[in-house]
């Protein structure tokens, strides 16, 4: 005879319950943390290699890199003066999840850090999906990969805290309708809080770091 | 592009139900999964085989209730169905829409023996 088991349960439900696990770790030590997502080559690496000098003095920073495979992520982080530099390796699969993040957090002992970035495998679709239990998700958008990304990748952009417009000293040169892109951000996450700059310029990093002194500062005093 | 993760959620879900209802097989799971879930039916279907093979979910079909997303318009509060690159309100011309529909991503029941 068949019985149907009545479940409703969220697919992700274990994950998301190991992202709560995190965020408690994390919470404990009084360390502020994100989550950078973005496609390849929008700049993860480059903000986090442009914002860590000019929080030198100021907070100490573990970086954790999430990637298929190699570790030169984690490498110019510590070059540009990560305290400690984590990398996980995936083995090919397409994001961080909460299990992934947990492994690198125990080779922390997160009390010796103010911050923690964690930079997530470059891809637009899966990361958005698997929570990893940081406080702030934030999300790289770059000018070259064009003005339609947001309808195109809707999930990604509904999730995040944060949007961060990278490559903008490249406006002149490339065909790319703000009002369009600003748009579709806007239907899928109203309100949310946007940050155009460029890494290599330094134009508009002022904001983006001061945002997150900010936010360490807000944690700290709680 | 994350079945993998997802299918051995799916069955790890099952099988803790199926234990506490004290079943001896699975017969099906039946999931309900919105359109910006971004899964792809087939390639669960193929981790699931696999992944199933030495459990009680062995052969259990996956029956997917597939919700079509839908978006509203917070001007005219009329309901569509976006179109793609484009989330305009096709009734009133707004571009202030929500989204209503399509986030769900759950396992409803299993069918057990």
């Amino acid at each position: 005879m068949t019985i149907r088991v009545p479940i409703v349960e969220n697919i992700l439900n274990a994950n998301d319950r190991l992202a709560e696990e995190n965020r408690a770790r994390i919470e404990s030590a009084g360390v502020f943390s994100i989550n950078i997502m973005a496609s390849p080559g929008a700049g993860k690496t480059s903000l986090i290699e442009q914002t860590l000098p000019r929080l030198k003095d100021k907070l100490r920073v573990a970086v954790v890199d999430g990637d298929i495979a190699t570790s030169i992520d984690a490498d110019r982080a510590a070059n540009a003066g990560a305290q400690a530099a984590i990398q996980v390796n995936t083995g090919g699969d397409c994001h961080l999840d909460a299990v992934m993040l947990r492994g690198a957090l125990e080779q922390l002992d997160l009390n010796q850090f103010d911050l923690l970035i964690v930079e997530n495998v470059g891809n637009l679709v899966c990361p958005s999906s698997f929570k990893l239990g940081t406080h702030k998700s934030i999300l790289i958008a770059s000018i070259p990969e064009g003005d339609d990304k947001p309808y195109k990748y809707p999930g990604m952009y509904r999730g995040v805290d944060a949007l961060v417009i990278n490559k903008i000293d490249l406006l002149p040169y490339v065909p790319f309708k703000m009002d369009y892109f600003k748009h579709g951000v806007e239907v899928l996450n109203p309100g949310v809080l946007t940050f155009p700059l460029s890494a290599k310029t330094g134009e508009g990093m002022d904001a983006w770091v001061e945002w997150i002194i900010k936010n360490v500062d807000g944690i700290r005093s709680e | 592009m994350h079945e993998l993760a997802v299918t051995q959620s799916i069955l790890d879900i099952a099988l803790r139900h199926a234990q506490e209802a004290d079943a001896k097989r699975i017969t099906s799971i039946n999931l309900v999964v919105g359109e910006f879930a971004s899964i792809v039916d087939d390639s669960v279907q193929f981790y699931w085989d696999l992944l199933a093979e030495d459990t009680i979910a062995k052969g259990a079909q996956l029956r997917f209730e597939r919700i079509v997303g839908e978006m509203t318009c917070t001007h005219c509060q009329n309901s569509f169905h976006p179109q793609e690159l484009d989330f305009a309100c096709p009734n009133c011309g707004s571009q202030f829409v929500q989204i209503t529909k399509g986030d769900e991503f759950r396992v409803d029941s299993i069918d057990v023996e």
